[in-house]
């Protein structure tokens, strides 16, 4: 059976190494994550051994290996925003979400990851929820913002 | 495609080629429509950019005016987003702050009206031919804008980044044909070396120099590379500077491709900046349309190839060897010069680097001279340079200043002081490489080798800035940590090194655990060996990452050192935020006993019945805070 993947790699024939990180790229951004399916096919396409596959995906902090969350939430913990207390905001969606960075709650609805630096440093302390931004987070925004996704779903 | 535009740059070619100076096309100052303007750069959206928008369209359609809506990139004043400009017809453009959806029918209708609003005013845009409107201030008279000098920023949030002719009518891709039809390459790098302009990544290598190395090599392909992957938290200039004025940056690459031979230039930019992606992609297929890319450029037999890739990531490809290995698909890991980039660079061959910023000042040295462009700025350092403003200030955003400006002009004519009125603690400057400027230093004129002599250096342009209630043993964990994550691990001074300094100073920060007797030991250590480790990993770390990531502790150190020995010794945060070095207690007078601190305690720390003072068990305690922060009356005090 054709799957998803497959459907990319078809436009990625006769493609060098210098293609590997884009595919990577575009795999995750049509499925949420690299399945173990993706970095193999992804290998034989490329004539790459999987583990060298393995060896790049895991370097850079873009690419995941488990599903996300409906809601992806990033936290941004860049300079600006840990002076403004990004730490407390992290802390607090930790605790209201119960689960910690890097993972998924129970139901799928919501995933935490923390990034680098976002660039709306103006607006710190930032969080990015599937692209959609909220500026100048408080502890007592938090749980606002998260009522309102959970009440979109029910 | 606008025929008048193609018709005007053929003839730019080719009088170009004769000496004949050309006029620019024509601009459309004064539109019959009434025009809004909205702010939509990516820190525009988070304030609510795109609620005012709809509030606007929702406005022309109850009103029935046939009006038109432009969204242009980012001015560079944060603080007060969502910004939208209003223009009229016959009158001049005028800019209003903090613009939510709900405030827009009340601005719109006083100025349909003839009435503006001063509180929410920025100013106008002074524009020859259209009527001023009175008592309102030009937008070059606020504060936050008279000591600028806007070279780069020129166009951004006020031209239509979508739209090439904009930015063809403002003197835009003049340059590019002047270099293409009456310059040879190496005078293009003549000029540009002239100008003394030099590299705005960090490390402020002259451009012109980088330039010629990469011509002198001979070869059969040669790749041109701009560096977009601002990974330092703190930094957004080249977002900004790409959302609201793409072209500028196209320009300047392919005049630096033209000057070196290069026929294919790569932009690699974050992935995290989706906007920018978008805006570029935009921009490269309208400038192919209008010949500007491509193959045989305007007849002169140059080709040209711009592509896009993504970042995925990582700090270390800030590296020039290590943004390479990524594009060719590869771990991005630094590998040792020689051979450097201009000789053996991307896919083995000649390639050059430089950063947004320093692409975006290479048109207008091209069209205006180079003793145009040196003569701004300090002797040694020419030109303007970007800071992103943050932290504690009044007006966070961006601001482009004359090199030689004092750093207290920045923070405290240009970004109105210090937020909630406290007092200044210190600047920190240049991301995670770079170091803090304090009190003594504010005078200090900015070029590289001030910065760089006051422990600090000019990085990509991030300024942060800190009040009183910053910790800076807490900032240099926070630098630590970040670099300790992002360390490449080719290195073993940096991989091990730095994860051993971040480990020193979380246990000067935290209480040691139950049983555990040489850590007080290990923090009496920790300072000398702080020091001692710094050195030897900037000594023998490979690229710039390692050889920079002791800067941020080595600075707080050197102007803080009281910090450290009061976490060490007296094991208290002076600031009172290391969580693990915080004590709480209940004043007993001040408590009411609601028990509203009992509810949020994480640990039931807190004990006592309602409607008694409360008491707050020491041992229990984790300095969450927490209590602090619920208390209605004051009664929880920190020390």
């Amino acid at each position: 059976m054709e799957t998803k993947i497959d459907k990319i790699l078809e436009r990625y024939d006769n493609s060098g190494r210098d293609y590997l990180i884009p595919l990577l790229q575009e795999i995750q951004d049509k499925e949420g994550y690299l399945s173990e399916e993706a970095i193999v096919k992804t290998g034989k396409k490329l004539k790459i051994p999987t583990s060298k596959i393995y060896g790049v995906a895991t370097f850079y902090n873009q690419f995941r290996f488990e599903p996300v969350g409906k809601y992806h939430i990033m936290v941004c913990r860049g300079t600006a925003c840990h002076v403004l207390g990004s730490a407390t905001v992290l802390q607090e969606l930790e605790s209201t979400l119960k689960i910690k960075a890097g993972q998924t709650t129970r139901d799928g609805l919501f995933s935490i990851e923390v990034v680098a630096c976002i660039g709306a440093c103006g607006l710190a302390p930032v969080l990015n929820i599937n692209g959609e931004f909220h500026a100048k987070v408080t502890t007592e925004k938090i749980k606002e913002i998260i009522e309102n996704y959970r009440a979109k779903e029910q | 495609m606008d025929n008048s535009i193609k018709k005007y740059l053929e003839n730019l070619a080719k009088s170009n080629a004769k000496g004949i100076s050309v006029a620019l096309p024509e601009k459309n100052i004064d539109s019959k429509k009434t025009t809004v303007f909205i702010g939509a750069g990516t820190c525009g959206l988070g304030a609510g950019a795109a609620k005012t928008k709809a509030a606007v369209e929702e406005y022309f359609k109850t009103n029935k005016i046939d009006g038109e809506i432009i969204e242009v990139g980012c001015i560079g004043f944060c603080a007060v987003e969502p910004i939208m400009d209003v223009k009229l017809p016959g009158m001049n453009r005028v800019s209003f702050s903090k613009v939510t959806a709900d405030k827009v029918s009340t601005i719109l209708d006083n100025a349909f009206a003839g009435k503006i609003d001063k509180d929410s005013s920025l100013g106008q845009f002074k524009t020859e031919g259209l009527k001023s409107w009175d008592s309102v201030k030009e937008i070059n008279e606020h504060p936050f804008f008279v000591k600028q000098k806007r070279l780069v920023l020129k166009n951004c949030g006020i031209i239509n980044p979508t739209s090439m002719e904009e930015y063809i009518q403002n003197g835009g891709y003049a340059g590019f044909i002047k270099a293409l039809t009456s310059m040879s390459g190496e005078e293009v790098i003549d000029t540009i070396e002239k100008s003394g302009l030099r590299g705005r990544g960090g490390g402020g290598f002259p451009t012109g120099t980088k330039w010629r190395l990469a011509f002198k090599t001979p070869s059969d392909q040669k790749y041109m590379i701009c560096n977009a992957d601002e990974g330092d938290p703190g930094a957004f200039m080249d977002r900004a500077v790409i959302e609201g004025d793409p072209h500028r940056l196209l320009e300047g690459m392919a005049i630096g491709s033209y000057a070196i031979g290069a026929t294919v230039a790569y932009i690699y930019i974050r992935a995290e900046y989706p906007l920018a992606i978008e805006r570029l992609k935009t921009a490269i297929k309208q400038a192919e349309e209008y010949g500007l890319l491509g193959k045989n450029i305007m007849g002169s037999g140059f080709d040209l190839q711009i592509k896009i890739k993504m970042g995925a990531g990582a700090f270390v490809c800030g590296e020039e060897t290590a943004l390479m290995h990524s594009i060719e698909g590869y771990r991005g890991m630094p590998s040792p010069r020689p051979p450097f980039p201009a000789e053996k660079g991307l896919f083995g061959k000649p390639s050059c680097i430089n950063n947004v910023e320093t692409f975006s000042n290479v048109s207008e040295i091209i069209l205006k001279g180079a003793d145009w462009f040196s003569s701004t700025g300090t002797e040694k350092s020419k030109g303007t340079k970007v800071f992103a403003l943050s932290g504690n200030v009044k007006n966070t955003g961006l601001v482009e200043i004359p090199m030689g400006t004092t750093i207290r002009e920045i923070i405290f004519d240009i970004a109105g002081g210090i937020a909630f009125d406290k007092k200044f603690k210190a600047v920190q400057i240049g991301g995670p490489s770079g170091g803090c400027i304090t009190e003594e230093n504010l005078d200090i004129q900015i070029d590289y080798q001030n910065l760089i002599a006051a422990g600090a250096m000019m990085g990509s342009g991030g300024l942060v800035v800190m009040d009183e209630d910053t910790c800076m043993v807490d900032i240099a964990k926070f630098f630590m940590d970040f670099i300790q994550r992002e360390s490449c691990g080719k290195c073993i001074p940096c991989r091990e090194g730095t994860k051993r300094m971040l480990e020193i100073l979380q246990s000067i920060t935290s209480n040691p655990k139950p049983g555990d007797n040489n850590q007080a030991l290990e923090r009496f250590q920790g300072v000398l060996q702080l020091e001692k480790l710094a050195k030897v990993i900037k000594d023998t770390s490979l690229c710039g990452l390692g050889q920079t990531a002791p800067n941020p502790v080595l600075s707080t150190l050197r102007y803080f050192r009281n910090e450290y020995e009061a976490h060490i010794f007296e094991r208290v945060c002076p600031a009172g935020i290391c969580k693990d070095l915080r004590k709480f207690r209940i004043i007993v007078d001040k408590c009411t006993g609601c028990t509203a601190c009992t509810k949020k305690c994480p640990t039931d720390a807190i004990i006592g019945t309602k409607k008694n003072p409360h008491f707050i068990q020491e041992d229990k305690c984790i300095g969450c805070g927490a209590c602090y922060e619920t208390c209605k009356f004051e009664a929880i005090e920190m020390y």
